[in-house]
């Protein structure tokens, strides 16, 4: 027997999900979701959770749907599913490009999107992908539903704004304009391991000139987040090297202390011009 | 912090889950994974325990067709689903898969510590991808470690396997 003892909950629906969670919580209670970050920490014993409540067979936990211009995520939508077919345009070939950097295949058929939101490493993807597109995390108790900014919800290495007795229930990604340019780069020691450096990007031509950028950077701080001073750098500029340059200077420039300054801006700097060549 | 007591009826749940095509039942801990239910519970040590957190690839099984972790799984949760061990992809005791066919051919294995989950992670592929780049394959197996091989000879059976089942032979 590898993991700890616990108590095992099953609920069906999401009201009996959050009624065990609210009265678990307290006794370090947790969500089984993909289990693809949990039961090893759990076989480790890094976490001997008291209760565990698997929500794999809540029902509807595994919509994924296109609505109102959002893409929905159910807290059940394994990364495998996340590919170019989940959404509509630009969005979905961003996801395309960024979900075969998570892991391995066999890992991607079982962990979640939602789950890689809750458990907020420095390095995951989806939540790069998050706070570089503004998703809204949808979080349920017993006090209601609250829906939280991807940026307000990962608060720091490996902590969200989430409560012990909140369950993640919906990620809503907003689709991206159909001029949109996506672009993703990721540096990895070897295939499948977390990124030492990756960046998003998505801006659009328009006139000529970049519009509406977003540039986003993860894995080097202790969460990815936009990069306002490396969007200002290229905004309105025309679409070249040296507009590339600044912006990926920019983003270097405002790094937070690393622990190899150098090395973190080269890799800055590097992820930051692949990403906008590939878009471009 | 409240103790949990071990042995009381929520620590022990009756699953049924098909294995290889026959359906088991039994009464599990939810505690054991599927990994050792299949290897300790139902005696299919084909299904190999190299780092039991995710990262080795040795316990890869099908999990209604699709690759999974034996490892990071609890055998609770795979009730009432269907589970292919490397036990189950031979279609007969004398007639080897093509993938196991090709792997002798080629020099697929050695010490075959890796073989079961490479099995099972490029039967799953070779359905998506019937006609894959070596490059591909590389990809498909970058989640299995192989410290025999060198991987070059995985790849050559996998190709070869994949033109057999292309030709239907
Ligand atoms: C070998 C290996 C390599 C990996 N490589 C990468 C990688 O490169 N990039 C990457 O991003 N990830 C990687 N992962 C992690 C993987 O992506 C996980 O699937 C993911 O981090 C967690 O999702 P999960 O559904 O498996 O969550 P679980 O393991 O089930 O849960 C993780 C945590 O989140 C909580 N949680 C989960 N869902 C909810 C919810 N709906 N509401 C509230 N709390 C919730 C759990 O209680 C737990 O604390 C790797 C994993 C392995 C084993
Ligand atoms: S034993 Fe499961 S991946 Fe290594
Ligand atoms: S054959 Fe020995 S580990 Fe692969």
């Amino acid at each position: 027997m590898k993991p700890a003892a616990f108590e095992y909950h099953m609920p069906r629906t999401v009201e009996e999900a959050v009624a065990i969670l609210a009265r678990v919580a307290p006794l370090d209670g947790r969500v089984l979701a993909g289990g693809q970050t949990l039961v090893p920490a759990m076989a480790l014993r890094l976490a001997r959770p008291s209760h565990l409540v698997d929500i794999n067979r809540v029902a509807g936990f595994d919509r994924l749907d296109v609505r109102d211009g959002m893409l929905e995520i159910g807290p059940c939508v394994r990364h495998a599913a996340l590919d170019r077919s989940a959404a509509p345009g630009p969005l979905g070939r961003l996801l395309g490009l960024v979900q075969p950097h998570i892991a391995h295949h066999p890992i991607r058929t079982r962990g979640t999107f939602c789950g890689s939101l809750a458990n907020a490493d420095a390095a995951s993807e989806w939540c790069l992908t998050a706070v570089a597109l503004d998703a809204r995390i949808e979080a349920r108790s017993g006090r209601g539903t609250r829906s939280i900014p991807a940026d307000a919800f990962l608060l720091g290495y490996m902590t969200t704004s989430l409560e012990p007795d909140e369950l993640l229930v919906r990620a809503r990604l907003p689709l991206l304009p159909d001029d949109a340019r996506v672009g993703f780069y990721e540096y990895a020691r070897r295939a499948g391991d977390f990124a030492q450096v990756m960046a998003l990007v998505t801006y659009a031509v328009r006139g000529g000139v970049v519009a509406a950028p977003r540039i986003a950077l993860g894995g080097l701080e202790s969460r990815p987040r936009r990069m306002a001073g490396a969007e200002a750098a290229i905004v309105g500029r025309v679409p070249d090297a040296l507009a590339f340059r600044s912006a990926a200077d920019a983003a270097a420039d405002a790094l937070g202390p690393t622990e190899d300054p150098d090395y973190a801006r080269t890799l800055a700097t590097t992820a930051v011009l692949r990403a906008l060549a590939a878009a471009a | 912090m409240t103790s949990v007591a071990v042995g009381d009826e929520t620590a022990m749940r009756r699953i049924g889950v098909t294995v290889n095509g026959t359906l088991q039942a039994g009464e599990v801990s939810v505690r054991l994974t599927l990994a050792d239910f299949l290897r300790q519970d139902l005696k299919l040590t084909g299904t190999h325990l190299g780092c039991e957190h995710g990262v080795c690839g040795a316990c890869t099984i099908l999990l209604d067709g699709r690759a999974v972790r034996a490892c990071l799984l609890l055998a609770v949760q795979v009730d009432g689903h269907s589970v292919t061990t490397v036990e189950g992809l031979a279609p007969s005791a004398t007639v080897l898969h093509p993938l196991q066919e090709a792997f002798c051919a080629h020099h697929g294995l050695q010490c075959g510590f890796c073989t079961p989950g490479m099995l099972t992670t490029l039967v799953e592929f070779l359905k998506d991808c019937p006609d894959p780049s070596a490059e591909e394959v590389r990809v498909a197996i970058s989640g299995n470690i192989c410290r025999c091989t060198g991987y070059d000879s995985i790849v050559e059976a996998t190709l070869s396997a994949a033109a057999n089942m292309r030709d239907g032979s």
